[in-house]
C-alpha cells in the first residue's frame, strides 16, 4: 500500500513546498480577502438590522463570512495552471508516460496545491478578523470561535472533506481544460461555484423550499456545510446529512473523473514536437 | 493623426485581434456574464428574506447596483493595459520603446487593450438597470436621465484613474498588485449598495479619500429622492471630483515615467 501511494504522497509533498515558496503574494491576497471580508460583514450587518428571527444570527453571519474568506483558496475556481500550460505546449502527453495513475496524479497535485494555499493564507485571515478586530471598536464584527467541541471536531472533519471534494472539482476541470483547450473554462463553473457554495449569501439565507436542494447539491459541500457546522447553524442530524453530502459527492466526481479523463486520453492528439 | 484618432485605432486593431478567435471571445464574454449576473442573484435572495436594508428597497439598490457595474465595466474595458504592464513592459524593458514613440505614453498604454469581454460585465449593469427601471416606473425627467449618465462618467473615470495609479505602482514594484484590488474591485463591490448602509468611517473614505461615493452615490440618491444630507447643487457637481481624480492619475503617471528605470535589454 505504502510504496503503491508514494508517487501521489512525494507529488503533494513538492507542490506543497512549492506553494510555500510564494509568501509575499499571499500576504498581498490576505489583505485583500480582508478588506473584501469587511465590506461583506458591513452589508449583511445593515441587512440584520431591525429585522426578526432568521435562520442564522449575525454573530453566525459574520463568522461565516470570515471562514469564507479564510478559506477562500479552497473554492475550485481555475484548472491546475502547469497542466493548462502543458495543454496548451501539447507536453501532456507525457501524462501517459508515467507510471502512476493520471487521475490520482493530477488529484494529488490539486490537494497539494488547495491545502498549501489555504494554509499560507487561513492563519492571517484568523489573525486578523478573531484576534486583532475585538481589541478595536469593531468588535461586534469578529471572528467568532466554535461554540463547542462537537462543533470544533465536526468542523474539522467536514472541512478536510472540503479539500477532498474541491480537488475532485479541479480534476474535472482539469479534464475539461484537455477537452477544449482554454484555460478560461473556470469562469462559468465560478459563479455557480460562488452562489451555491454559500460565498456571496450564506446558503441558509436562501428561501426555506431551495433549502433541502441546497443541502444536497456538490457546491454546498466547498464551503457552506463545513461553515456552518463550525457555527453551530448545522448540528446534530442535519450535521450527519452533510458531511453525507460532502461524501457522496466527492465519490461520485472522483468517480466521474476517472471515467471521463481515461476517454478523453484514449483519444489526445498530438502534434510530434 | 491626433490623439483621439489614434485612439480610435488602437481599440479597432484590439477589438479585430479579439475577434480574430470568436469562439475564447465568446466563452470569455458568456462567463464574466455568468460570474457577475450570479452576484446580482444574490443581493436578489438578501431582499426576498430581509426586505430592506436601513431603508432602501430592492428597487432602488438595484439601480445604485446598475450605475456602479456600468461604471466599473467601461473603465475596466478601457484600462487594461495598464494591468500588465509590470511584468509585460517595465520587467523586459519594452517600456523604452514606448517612451520612444512621439506620442503621449498614457494614451498609449491605454490603447495597449480594449477588453471587449467587458461587455459581460456591462451587461449586468444593463441588467440591473432594467430592472431597477422596471420596478421603480420612474417618471424620470430628461435631467434626471442627464444626472445619471454623469454619474456614470465621473465613477468611470475615478475607476480609470485607479486602474492607471496602479500601473503607475508597478514602474516600482514590476508586477500586477493585488493590493490595488480592494479599491478597484473592492470599490465597485462597495458602491453597488447606497453608502448610508455602512460605517461611517468607510462612508467617509469613499466620499472624501477615494470618492467613489461622490459620483456613485450621491447623484444616485438624489435621482432616487432620498436625502444624504447633502445638498442638490453639491451631488449635482460631486461627479466632477472623478475628472479632478483623473488628473491627479496623470501627474502621477509623469511622475513614474520620470522614475523609470530601463532594465536595459
Amino acid at each position: 500500500m505504502s510504496t503503491l501511494a508514494l508517487p501521489y504522497l512525494s507529488v503533494l509533498r513538492v507542490r506543497f513546498q512549492l506553494m510555500l515558496q510564494y509568501r509575499t503574494a499571499a500576504w498581498a491576497g490576505v489583505a485583500t480577502q480582508f478588506w473584501f471580508g469587511a465590506i461583506r460583514v458591513m452589508t449583511l450587518v445593515a441587512f440584520y438590522v431591525g429585522t426578526g428571527q432568521q435562520p442564522m444570527n449575525l454573530p453566525q453571519v459574520v463568522t461565516y463570512i470570515w471562514l469564507g474568506q479564510a478559506f477562500l483558496a479552497m473554492l475550485p475556481w481555475a484548472p491546475d495552471a502547469e497542466i493548462a500550460v502543458a495543454v496548451e505546449s501539447g507536453n501532456v502527453g507525457y501524462e501517459r508516460l508515467r507510471p502512476v495513475d493520471t487521475y490520482f496524479l493530477w488529484y494529488a497535485r490539486a490537494l497539494a496545491w488547495r491545502v498549501a494555499n489555504t494554509a499560507l493564507r487561513a492563519g492571517p485571515v484568523f489573525i486578523l478578523a478573531a484576534l486583532i478586530l475585538p481589541l478595536t471598536a469593531m468588535a461586534d464584527w469578529r471572528w467568532r470561535l466554535p461554540t463547542g467541541g462537537a462543533a470544533a471536531a465536526l468542523f474539522v472533519a467536514s472541512i478536510t472533506l472540503t479539500a477532498l471534494l474541491s480537488s475532485a472539482f479541479t480534476a474535472l476541470l482539469n479534464i475539461v481544460l484537455v477537452h477544449v483547450k482554454t484555460p478560461r473554462v473556470g469562469n462559468f463553473a465560478m459563479g455557480f461555484t460562488n452562489l451555491f457554495s454559500g460565498l456571496v449569501i450564506p446558503l441558509a439565507l436562501f428561501p426555506h423550499w431551495a433549502q433541502p436542494f441546497l443541502l444536497w447539491q456538490p457546491f454546498a459541500g466547498l464551503a457552506d456545510i463545513p461553515f456552518r457546522i463550525y457555527t453551530g447553524a448545522l448540528a446534530g442530524a442535519t450535521a450527519a446529512q452533510g458531511l453525507a453530502s460532502q461524501v457522496l459527492w466527492i465519490l461520485l466526481l472522483v468517480l466521474l473523473g476517472r471515467w471521463w479523463l481515461a476517454r478523453v486520453l484514449a483519444h489526445i492528439d498530438m502534434q510530434g514536437g | 493623426m491626433n490623439g483621439l484618432a489614434l485612439y480610435w485605432r488602437y481599440i479597432g486593431i484590439s477589438v479585430r485581434s479579439e475577434m480574430l478567435y470568436p469562439a475564447s471571445f465568446l466563452l470569455r464574454l458568456g462567463s464574466q456574464f455568468v460570474v457577475t449576473i450570479i452576484e446580482f442573484a444574490g443581493v436578489y435572495v438578501l431582499f426576498e428574506r430581509f426586505k430592506h436594508v436601513r431603508g432602501w428597497g430592492f428597487a432602488e439598490v438595484a439601480l445604485f447596483y446598475a450605475t456602479a457595474s456600468i461604471a466599473f465595466a467601461i473603465a475596466d474595458g478601457l484600462s487594461r493595459g495598464f494591468d500588465s504592464m509590470g511584468p509585460m513592459l517595465v520587467k523586459t524593458g519594452n517600456f523604452d520603446r514606448v517612451l520612444l514613440r512621439p506620442r503621449s505614453s498614457a494614451l498609449q498604454i491605454t490603447g495597449r487593450e480594449f477588453a471587449l469581454s467587458s461587455v459581460g460585465r456591462l451587461a449586468r449593469g444593463a441588467v440591473a438597470l432594467i430592472v431597477a427601471i422596471g420596478l421603480l416606473k420612474p417618471d424620470w425627467s430628461a435631467a434626471k436621465m442627464l444626472l445619471l449618465s454623469w454619474s456614470v462618467a465621473g465613477g468611470a473615470s475615478l475607476f480609470f484613474s485607479l486602474k492607471m495609479m496602479e500601473g503607475v505602482m508597478s514602474f516600482w514594484t514590476t508586477e500586477g498588485l493585488e493590493v490595488a484590488n480592494t479599491l478597484t474591485y473592492g470599490g465597485e463591490a462597495a458602491a453597488q449598495y447606497p453608502l448610508d448602509i455602512y460605517a461611517k468611517w468607510f462612508r467617509n473614505f469613499l466620499l472624501y479619500f477615494v470618492p467613489i461615493g461622490c459620483s456613485l452615490y450621491l447623484p444616485v440618491a438624489l435621482v432616487l429622492g432620498h436625502d444624504t444630507g447633502a445638498p442638490a447643487w453639491l451631488a449635482v457637481l460631486a461627479p466632477a471630483t472623478g475628472f479632478a481624480f483623473l488628473g491627479v492619475a496623470l501627474l502621477f503617471w509623469r511622475f513614474g515615467v520620470g522614475h523609470y528605470t530601463s532594465t536595459g535589454s
